[in-house]
């Protein structure tokens, strides 16, 4: 397996003068998890964006190694996967359609199994043909797993993972943070005690320190 | 780069079959072109206009109906907060050129159509030399898409995004419009294509240094 190394050094955001959160440190390399836990505002989802290459650090550098090589911010995309409430799928089109299209659009060798596994996986494969605007939230969420996964990820970033779920769909997200952790880096942005039973580290951004478990 | 060229292409296929099922610029298009056209025609009734002037209203037509849909394409993925997923499957570029393509097409499109009515029912609206007036159209959609795909990507993160497309689209794309006027005028004065060879000159080289300006621009305007 490649070695992976995700680390950030200082990292602080600020919007127009309010800051958000500073000084964020750490270092995690493969099979290993971080929960982001802090109160509403703390700057949970902000960090997560920052960490995914979608918003810029006011300060602080971020740095992904894999396999001895440094990728560069415009290619983070291509070795991590996002799941997050704010994250919104085309409407127009169908489940799997949105899927092949990501596929696609990335460029990635995804067959059509892989795809109708990661259907499977989160219970869409019947509702496949369906048009995602006809989809309830708890469907929407399984989707953006699919999404998430669908090029096999280094790192796995999750915000509020359970939000919308069932407990069926729940237990299915607790069994990819387990193998997430196997293969790579999970980061998890919760407060929910039971997601955060699943990561080794934690960073309270209330607190903003970084502590084993 | 052939990765890249790839999701361009893709991005851009996204775009049109998104369009062929929502409609959202195409409707907008094509009712403000018959509106504008008809409101053009109740006025100048059955006055004569003269050819060069017509050459002015072709081009406001063409400007504010350009100002009316293209910004569509940053503006949706900003509403339907797709915006975070693109960020997520491709490099900024790629989205840009995509984009650029859609528009360009959209563009071409709505200008043929716009300039087989113009030519159809405006009846003092004579073209002399079709090879200036079809250059022109030509240079004249490649730098109006062009200008309009960058700047709907700034104003996409504004919260005044309908009124303030056309005020920061206007001293932009002044130069292009005051060219494509002129070089009009040539072709229903009947000037010869020689003639027009400053007016091309200007065209493309607006195209180049916008287009360029653009690649240089985007990473920074699609990040914030």
């Amino acid at each position: 397996m490649n070695e992976i190394i995700f680390k950030t050094e200082g990292l602080a955001k600020t919007f127009n003068r309010r800051k958000i959160f500073k000084d964020i440190s750490f270092e995690l390399k493969e099979n290993s998890s971080l929960a982001i836990t802090g109160k509403n505002g703390s700057g949970k989802s902000t960090l997560l964006k920052i960490l995914s290459g979608i918003l810029s650090p006011t300060r602080g550098s971020i740095e992904m190694n894999i396999g001895g090589k440094i990728i560069r911010h415009d290619s983070y995309f291509k070795k991590l996967g996002l799941v997050s409430p704010y994250l919104q799928l085309y409407d127009e089109f169908t489940g799997q359609e949105n899927l092949e299209l990501f596929r696609d659009i990335r460029g990635i060798e995804a067959t059509d199994n892989y795809i109708e596994d990661l259907l499977k996986l989160f219970k869409l494969w019947e509702r496949r043909d369906d048009f995602v605007r006809t989809y309830s939230s708890g469907m929407k969420q399984r989707l953006k797993y699919a999404f998430a996964l669908l090029h096999n990820p280094s790192i796995l970033l999750l915000d509020e993972p359970r939000s919308n779920l069932d407990a069926e769909g729940i237990e299915t997200v607790y069994k990819i943070m387990e193998e997430q952790k196997k293969r790579g880096i999970l980061i998890v942005a919760t407060n929910d005690s039971e997601d955060i039973e699943h990561c080794e580290q934690l960073i309270d951004l209330n607190k903003q320190e970084t502590s084993g478990k | 780069m052939r990765e890249s060229l790839a999701a361009t292409l893709t991005i851009f296929k996204k775009d049109l079959r998104s369009e062929m099922r929502t409609r959202y610029a195409l409707n907008a298009l094509l009712m403000f072109v018959i509106t504008t056209l008809s409101i053009i025609l109740f006025s100048i009734g059955n006055e004569n206009v003269s050819p060069e002037l017509l050459s002015g209203v072709l081009w406001i037509i063409i400007f504010f109906s350009t100002m009316s849909g293209l910004s569509r394409t940053f503006v949706s993925e900003e509403e339907r907060g797709t915006v975070m997923t693109l960020h997520l499957i491709a490099k900024p570029l790629s989205i840009y050129f995509g984009k650029l393509l859609f528009n360009l097409l959209l563009l071409g499109g709505l200008n043929i159509f716009t300039v087989l009515l113009y030519l159809l029912f405006v009846s003092g609206f004579t073209v002399l030399n079709y090879s200036i007036f079809v250059t022109t159209i030509i240079l004249g959609t490649l730098g109006l898409a062009s200008g309009s795909t960058i700047i709907a990507a700034i104003i996409a993160k504004a919260n005044t995004k309908g009124t303030l497309y056309p005020v920061l689209s206007f001293p932009i794309l002044l130069p292009l419009l005051l060219t494509v006027i002129n070089a009009t005028k040539l072709s229903v004065s009947g000037a010869q294509f020689s003639e027009s060879f400053g007016e091309f000159q200007i065209l493309i080289s607006y195209l180049v240094v916008l287009t360029a300006i653009s690649f240089l621009l985007f990473e920074y305007i699609w990040k914030e």
